[in-house]
């Protein structure tokens, strides 16, 4: 328990370990430290800007659907209506047409029945001729009475 | 555990005695073989175990931690990283909260006393007989192994902090302000004497104070282990298990108290106004 140089030995020893100290344990790891603080205090920043970005995207998104759908609802509209529009379109040109064509045949079928009555009366004409003929054998003269007999098939 | 031909009391002071190297009244230098020869040398000797121990805890202290520092990492820290910065936290708050000046030096100095005092301190945690027991098989026959029961280590370091105190009052307030702080307080300038009375002794218990408080407790704790390792040996862990549990919070506390103190001091010596 004597005092002796020691005690001189342990202060400059003292001396030193603060001096590296200082130097070499103290600022490196402080200077991390602050630095790692800084970091995540940058980190929750940016999640915080995150977070609030996320939300007004979410919000567009949520804007755009609904818009989007309006524009949807109302194309489906419009293309209703236009459907409608060609069907009632299409309904009257086909009825148009029907009429067309049923006019049509019907003046086919008429020119036909004035065809087949025109003919028929001209093969009675020729029948009558060749029944005429049969019953009077030459006392007629095909030409003489052709006249007579073209009035006859005239009026059938 | 006292061999047979040791009494207690020779066991006792062949404990607490130092391996001292010094310079012998005749004149030459060399290792004391007994106390007497440790006292005769005086001032001119070194408590070569107090300065070993010392010296390799606070360099372990200092390379560990400034390896911790070189390979410190932002984003992965190590488990020993993490370690380190609880401890520089635990520092960092201290100064901030006692010590209101600008000084670069302080929180160093306050981590330094701190973990420096714990490693001397826990020493004595080692069971008394082991390290002396191994010196004196290679021949050293004095091995006091707790470098904080040496006063020459606790004053070492308040005469350094002493040095500290003077210098930065100097510094801050300067040698008027300084001496002016020493005189004119606390009863105005006809009661100078008695006030640089009253002051001076403020001042010079500061060091004083730390020194022997610190090696106080640890003397006090050492002297408990050694009694203790007098008893017979199948009965010594039952006291000196429960003395060394309660010993951890002394180790601890003393550190605590110490380095609180030196900020403490620091910060009376930068302050400007009294």
């Amino acid at each position: 328990m004597n005092i002796n140089l020691t005690l001189i030995g342990q202060t400059i020893m003292f001396a030193m370990f603060v001096l590296f100290c200082m130097k070499f344990v103290w600022p490196p790891l402080v200077e991390a430290m602050a630095a790692r603080k800084k970091a995540i205090e940058d980190g929750l920043k940016a999640a915080e800007l995150g977070k609030e970005e996320h939300a007004l995207a979410q919000k567009n998104a949520e804007d755009l659907i609904e818009s989007t759908k309006n524009q949807a609802a109302e194309i489906i509209a419009n293309a209703d209506k236009q459907a409608n529009g060609m069907i009632d379109k299409a309904k009257g040109t086909a009825s148009e047409e029907a009429d067309k064509i049923k006019a049509h045949a019907k003046s086919e079928l008429d020119q036909e029945v004035v065809k087949a009555r025109n003919e028929l009366k001209n093969q009675v004409s020729t029948l009558v001729m060749q029944g005429v003929n049969s019953v009077l054998e030459k006392e007629v003269d095909a030409k003489a009475h052709k006249d007579m007999l073209s009035k006859l098939s005239q009026s059938l | 555990m006292a061999s047979g031909e040791l009494t207690s009391g020779a066991y006792i002071k062949h404990h607490l005695q130092n391996l001292t190297y010094g310079k012998f009244p005749d004149g030459h230098w060399g290792f004391a073989e007994s106390a007497l020869e440790a006292k005769e040398m005086g001032f001119m000797a070194f408590h070569v175990d107090t300065l070993g121990f010392s010296f390799v805890l606070g360099a372990l202290f200092l390379f560990f931690f400034a390896r911790a520092a070189k390979r410190a990492s932002i984003d992965a820290p190590s488990g020993f990283q993490n370690f380190v910065e609880s401890i520089i936290d635990f520092i960092d708050d201290n100064v901030r909260g006692s010590f209101s000046g600008k000084n670069p030096m302080v929180a160093p100095l306050a981590l330094t006393t701190f973990i420096w005092i714990i490693l001397m301190n826990t020493m004595d945690l080692v069971p008394v007989d082991w390290l002396p027991s191994l010196a004196a098989a290679i021949g050293i026959d004095f091995l006091k192994v707790v470098p904080t029961t040496d006063p020459n280590a606790t004053f070492g370091m308040s005469i350094g902090i002493f040095l500290l105190i003077l210098y930065y009052s100097v510094k801050e307030k300067g040698l008027g302000g300084f001496v002016g702080e020493l005189t004119l307080h606390p009863f105005g300038k006809w009661m100078l004497p008695f006030n640089f009375f009253l002051e001076g002794v403020n001042l010079l218990a500061k060091p004083v104070s730390l020194a022997l408080r610190l090696f106080g407790n640890m003397y006090a704790g050492e002297m408990i282990f050694i009694l203790i390792a007098l008893l017979p040996f199948w009965i010594q862990w039952s006291l000196s298990l429960p003395w060394a549990i309660f010993h951890i919070l002394i180790v601890l506390l003393q550190a605590f108290i110490f380095m609180t103190l030196v900020i403490v001091y620091m910060d009376m010596a930068h302050q400007k106004e009294h």
